[in-house]
């Protein structure tokens, strides 16, 4: 799975949280992620491998089974890590890049069409929003968690004690309310 | 038995220092090597700290070794250029308690400004070295790597890359070694190396090199895979695993312990097979000894020299064995063409903007240096000239004034006065402070900038000398740089607010325009660390908003263009009021 965002959105952690999840399921799991001079407002990806043994913790272009993305013009920038028949899960939020702000270049206006058309089947949602009414506007990418909870052989159970393990007791309602809500939705599209 | 843990490289190697009973560490941060102190400073009973800079860090590493304790110091590779010094000696002298050095390579400059291999410096400095392939290698070679600095009266070398520091995957530590220390010796002979006992010293170091060699041949971590198929690779580190994938079932020799390499065991396996293939990230280290044995591999004239592996341009650099052993590349969506890029930025209320700006609208010549302020080489701000490594700024600021002023007397004035040098805090004191007496004791004219913003951003948010902060968390003396300044010489130090822009134009203006040395410090912490800085968003008005597009020139994230209407974002922007200055209208406002 490949989890991509904007420097600073979590992406770290909702990778954190995913492998763990796995991890407590009985797989192999590993990850890899971005530090350092990518995160002041850069894209970011993080991976996440599973499995019976795994080796490269970085999954090839056309493997990944799941693209989590916390912003539209990250998701089309890292489309061509889905697998045939993998789901894109991505959040309705804009950051604008430089180039984009300066208004040198146009941010696509019809980004999450060319998402849908690319990957049909994909779930665009407005995470920040349903994060902000979980209790937390920063849940957005546990928001996105939920929904691809129920694509992957982990129980519910298993998903909220390793929310609780990982996310201190402050943003932890938070938390758990995205993530419950998040795999509301994907009950609501399966 | 322990349960496995997911853990990073870095927070493996740690556990295993700690495991192994390690009591000392040092580092400067430096990504991706950072958090292997950061996690062994909360271990029960250890002395862990943040040195000024990596040389510092060894030589006090080798200062407790020395003592008697087994210690750890970490570094980015870059960082081990600025302990070349104690790491070229160090093995002559060899260690008291166990001494391990982590060396953290940056292939595909993920944050770092080269991607140099120093997999030659271990073999330069005639250090054994071992090199994991994933988080439970960075446990079990950390643990080896304590054992053998003993055993054989060494330093080892821990080198990792940033997809073994950055990359989690399970660790079942093993059982913890008792602590011991080593009663403290004096032996002059052996650990003060005048010429006389360096002489000595050195056909030690041959020796023990080739004692190395035959623990390399029999290392149990060498490891033998035999596949099918004639064709055997070669490979170490996370190369491993990409390897593993690319060519599912092929014949590997994974080495783990590359330096001294294991040249009877490579011949022997190799010999075996009509094909040897070498697959290393970087320089083609491997593939020079593994030719040097008469084996005649492919190497680099397939493999990228430059940048990551990852399993496709593995597969791809061998397609005949890519065939052999079945595997293809999965068919994937195409790439999507002619998106913006998403460059690293400056933050919204980063005090680094305003001061940078002005700098930028000076016209100054900027000589910088290695931190988040290098982000405001990217146009529109385009305020750096040039930058090569940490500290560099008020030295090769140094030189550029000198020849300046040399070519002005040969009749080309580009204007010297307007050599200004920019650095931050931790750089500062990591190492700006010779390039300080340089410039004073030189007779430098030109301007000092120390962009400080109490902490060190860009790894992490790290204490160094100045934050009065130390790595565990007990308080200490903070460096007073205006008197550092003065003390060294330079009588012109201003403090000025990068918020306020009317004064850092004023007091630079003022201190590029002197023929005498200055230093004007930018004091203010770091947005992302101290939220004391924030207050209410600001807002365009659009009455006064000719759309004029000035306030874009700051590079900001909070400020927009959206058709051809600017707007601030509510949730991102911090108040810092940097636009509203630089707006000709007073449209911005609170």
């Amino acid at each position: 799975m490949v989890l991509a965002g904007v420097g600073g959105q979590g992406t770290i952690l909702a990778a954190n949280i995913l492998a763990n999840a796995l991890l407590a399921h009985g797989y192999d799991v590993k990850t890899s992620e971005v530090h350092g001079m990518a995160q002041r407002g850069g894209s970011v990806i993080s991976m996440v491998r599973f499995g019976s043994a795994v080796a490269s913790p970085l999954v090839p272009f056309g493997e990944a089974e799941a693209l989590v993305v916390t912003e539209l013009l990250e998701t089309l920038r890292n489309i061509e890590f889905l697998a045939p028949g993998g789901r894109v899960i991505a959040s309705r939020t804009r950051v604008d890049p430089l180039p984009v702000l300066q208004g040198a270049e146009e941010y696509p206006p019809d980004a999450e069409e060319r998402i849908m058309k690319i990957a049909p089947g994909s779930i665009v949602v407005d995470a920040a929003a349903i994060a902000t009414e979980a209790g937390d506007a920063r849940a957005a990418n546990t928001v996105l968690l939920g929904i691809l909870s129920p694509l992957l052989p982990v129980g519910e159970e298993e998903w909220l004690a390793t929310i609780e393990k990982l996310f201190k007791a402050k943003a932890l309602d938070a938390n758990r309310n995205a993530f419950l809500a998040g795999r509301k939705i994907a009950g609501e599209n399966a | 038995m322990p349960e496995a843990k997911l853990m990073t490289g870095n927070e493996a190697i740690a556990l295993a220092a700690y495991h192994a009973g390690a009591l000392f560490a040092s580092a400067y941060p430096g990504t991706p090597s950072t958090e292997v102190l950061e996690e062994f400073s909360r271990f029960e009973g250890v002395y862990a700290e943040w040195a000024p800079n990596e040389k510092v860090a060894l030589e006090a590493t080798i200062g407790a070794s020395l003592g008697g304790v087994r210690s750890l110091a970490a570094m980015k590779h870059v960082g081990l250029n600025v302990a070349a010094d104690p790491w070229f000696t160090l093995p002559y002298i060899g260690v008291g308690g166990g001494l391990v050095v982590v060396n953290a390579d940056d292939p595909g400059m993920h944050s770092s400004q080269n991607e140099q291999d120093n997999r030659y410096y271990a073999k330069a400095a005639k250090v054994p070295m071992l090199e994991p392939a994933d988080s439970q290698e960075a446990y079990d070679l950390t643990r080896e790597a304590y054992r053998m600095s003993e055993s054989h009266d060494t330093p080892v070398m821990i080198r990792v890359t940033t997809r073994v520091c950055h990359s989690r995957s399970l660790v079942v530590p093993s059982e913890p070694a008792p602590r011991a220390t080593v009663p403290y010796e004096k032996n002059e002979v052996k650990r003060v190396m005048i010429p006389g006992h360096a002489r000595l010293r050195h056909p030690v170091m041959v020796k023990r090199l080739a004692e190395l060699e035959e623990l390399s041949n029999d290392f149990a971590f060498q490891r033998e895979e035999r596949g099918a198929g004639d064709a055997v690779v070669v490979t170490s580190g996370v190369a491993y695993q990409y390897v593993k994938e690319a060519f599912p079932g092929v014949s590997i020799l994974k080495l783990a312990m590359t330096n001294p390499l294991p040249r009877r065991l490579i011949a022997e396996f190799c010999e075996q097979f009509k094909d040897v293939y070498v697959v290393e990230e970087l320089e083609p280290y491997l593939e020079e000894a593994v030719a040097g044995l008469g084996l005649y591999p492919l190497g680099k004239e397939r493999v990228p020299r430059v940048g990551e592996l990852n399993v496709d341009n593995v597969r791809e650099s061998f397609p005949e064995l890519a065939a052999a052993t079945g595997a293809s590349a999965p068919m994937h969506i195409a790439h999507v063409e002619g998106l913006p890029a998403r460059p690293p930025i400056l933050c919204a209320g980063c005090p680094h903007r305003g001061i940078m700006y002005s700098l930028a609208r000076l016209k100054a010549i900027i000589a910088g240096d290695i931190g988040c302020y290098t982000l405001s080489v990217l146009p529109p701000l385009s305020a750096h000239d040039c930058q090569v490594c940490m500290g560099a700024s008020i030295t090769m600021g140094h030189g550029l004034e000198k020849a300046l002023e040399l070519a002005a007397e040969e009749g080309e004035d580009a204007g010297s006065h307007r050599v200004v040098s920019v650095l931050g805090d931790s750089t500062f004191f990591h190492s700006g402070v010779t390039g300080l007496m340089e410039m004073a004791y030189n007779n430098g004219r030109f301007t000092v900038v120390i962009l400080d913003n109490r902490t060190t951003a860009m790894t992490g948010f790290q204490d160094h000398p100045g934050t009065g902060v130390t790595l565990q968390h007990s308080e200490t003396v903070s460096v007073d740089m205006e008197m550092l300044a003065r003390s060294i010489g330079i009588e012109n130090v201003v403090v000025v607010d990068p918020y306020d822009l009317e004064e850092c134009k004023r007091v630079l203006s003022e201190e590029m325009n002197r023929d005498a040395p200055s230093v004007v410090i930018s004091r203010r912490p770091c947005v992302l660390r101290d939220k004391s800085s924030r207050r209410a968003a600001l807002a365009v008005s659009r009455e006064e908003c000719n759309e004029c597009g000035l306030c874009m020139g700051l590079a900001c994230p909070a400020l927009v263009k959206r058709g051809e209407e600017v707007m601030i974002l509510e949730d991102a922007c911090t108040g810092c009021g940097v636009c509203a200055q630089v707006c000709r209208r007073e449209a911005i406002r609170a």
